[in-house]
């Protein structure tokens, strides 16, 4: 009879925190960005089925990184999770808070207990009646929760792609030009992104009680022909440490600003 | 609040009334109790739908009762159930009201999930079980019967259904009544009709239907330009559900007004048997 190896909690949790990281790192990235009258969500997604970011309620938008199946089941939940509320309730009381909240105690049960932790890496976001009320948050496979300010990538090499957003970014953008930034800090200064690869959505004021919209390929296209005369400078920032807390060991954060 | 999650066998999928069922949040419409009187519950009245060259149109008066007392003079009857379909309700308001709620929901819950739209027949479907699932409560005096209509950006034409109790779903191709001015609101469309008829039309019709149904039947409620509260008319064509204005709806009724008085065809005659025809 052999006996069991004994495992210290230190390494049982730093072997789960990198088997996760490892599967969200080979997930394309994605940005988000707080831009005039909104929030742009823009994904690298060569696929027009499997979508990377979804309508949750009013005003609030799912996005992810990571598994896929997870993913969906995290979204779907997300979607039961509003309509139930606000069925509850009402249609107002329904927010990005909570929602994260949800979330992330459902990803720190997975984490804790379960063998096999969530590689995902999820984004909630809302906006609200002003722009100062307009929310991002970001949770880890952890359960981790980032309230971010105005922008953040999730997925494969977010902090260069962060990186490449901090020294690009504005605040008060147009929605163009946040499209446009966008779309160059995931590409990365040795390539182009097509529009046929980019999957891109808003949650905007201006659209009614449903403020989620997907832009079409057209609609991305036009915008980014829009920018050619003036092309972003490609740019390698460093990486500044930013609010990321990784729990065990913060070398290698998920997440970049 | 924590996220609803099933087991992948339990799981409700798309459905959102499935999730209420499961997580036991649902309307308990069951244990109503048996001596509730008519004039204890609010009821509400004349709806109708019309469809039309691009289109439907839809139209409720404002007008909910309790027995012989008018109950509340503002309530809308006419609802959008998403973008391109909408709802009427004739029936006992509470229940009513709570149905299209949970209506609404369903569809757009399902939208959600599945990324995708339901076909308008399937939207009718669903109503209709809805209804089906309300029979118990219908056999105790809380009877709900809604008309459905919508633009089935499919086919690309205007559709409409009309419900009984039991759940019974009938499409009509051309126009739809019901409630307790639906007979006499239902006479004159029929009277009044022509296969694609422009929209705008339509409204008319439909603003001459609910104004007859307000003549005859006491729990229909008319124009109130004291108050300054209309019939809620609606379209519904491939732009979407539009509801009109409440300032187009009483010009329209004040020209329909000016035109009944300037012929002399409103009848003062006792009984609804005396009522003409009128050529148009």
């Amino acid at each position: 009879m052999s006996m069991p190896f004994y495992v210290a909690p230190e390494q049982w949790m730093k072997d789960k925190a990198d088997f996760a990281r490892k599967g969200i790192a080979r997930g394309r990235a994605l940005a988000a960005l707080v831009y005039a009258d909104g929030i742009l969500i823009c994904a690298e997604n060569s696929s027009s089925t499997l979508r990377k970011i979804n309508e949750i309620y009013d005003r609030i938008a799912f996005a992810g990184a990571g598994k896929y199946n997870e993913y969906d089941r995290l979204r779907i939940a997300g979607v039961r999770h509003a309509d139930l509320k606000g069925y509850s309730f009402s249609r107002e009381d329904v927010d990005a808070q909570s929602l994260a909240n949800a979330y992330a105690q459902m990803l720190g049960d997975v984490f804790t207990h379960e063998v096999k932790p969530m590689e995902v890496d999820i984004l909630v976001a809302e906006i609200g009646t002003e722009p100062d009320a307009d929310r991002l948050f970001h949770i880890l496979y952890d359960g981790t929760v980032i309230d971010e300010d105005r922008y953040t990538v999730l997925g494969g090499e977010a902090d260069a792609v962060a990186g490449r957003l901090k020294s690009t970014y504005q605040p008060g953008i147009s929605l163009d030009e946040a499209l446009r930034v966008a779309v160059a800090a995931l590409a990365g200064p040795d390539r182009q992104l097509d529009p046929a690869e980019l999957e891109v959505a808003v949650l905007a004021r201006g659209n009614g009680r449903r403020a989620f919209r997907r832009l079409t390929r057209d609609a991305v296209t036009e915008a980014l022909r829009g920018g050619e005369a003036a092309p972003e400078p490609p740019r390698e920032a460093p990486e500044p440490a930013g609010t990321t807390t990784a729990p065990d060991d913060g070398d290698d954060g998920t997440t970049g600003a | 609040m924590t996220l609803p999650t099933f087991r992948a066998d339990d799981d409700p999928g798309p459905s959102f009334v499935d999730v209420l069922r499961r997580t036991g949040a649902g309307p308990q419409w069951g244990d109503l109790p048996r001596e509730m009187q008519p004039h204890e519950i609010t009821h509400g009245t004349t709806v109708v739908a019309i469809r039309c060259a691009n289109g439907v149109v839809m139209g409720g008066d404002r007008r909910a009762t309790a027995g012989n007392f008018i109950r509340h003079r503002t309530m809308e009857k006419v609802l959008p159930a998403d973008r391109h379909s909408g709802v009427a309700i004739a029936g006992a308001a509470g229940p009513a009201v709570e149905m299209v709620k949970l209506f609404q929901l369903q569809l757009e819950h399902y939208e959600k999930v599945e990324g995708a739209e339901l076909s308008l027949e399937g939207k009718a479907n669903q109503l209709a079980q809805m209804v089906r699932g309300h029979l118990p409560a219908a056999m105790q005096g809380f009877a709900v019967v809604p008309l459905f209509a919508g633009y089935d950006t499919r086919r690309g034409v205007g559709r409409l259904f009309e419900y009984d109790v039991t759940g019974g779903r009938y499409e009509e191709s051309d126009f739809a009544a019901t409630g307790s001015g639906g007979m006499y609101a239902g006479t004159v469309i029929k009277i009044g009709f022509r296969p694609d008829m422009p929209c705008d039309a339509a409204v008319d019709l439909a603003i001459e239907a609910l104004f007859q149904a307000a003549d005859e039947d006491s729990a229909t409620g008319g124009p109130d330009p004291v108050r300054g509260i209309y019939p809620v008319i609606a379209t519904i064509t491939e732009a979407g559900f539009e509801r009109l204005d409440d300032e187009d709806v009483a010009d329209r009724f004040r020209a329909l007004v000016d035109r009944l008085s300037a012929t002399g065809t409103t009848t003062t005659g006792p009984a609804p048997s005396t009522k003409r025809g009128r050529k148009r």
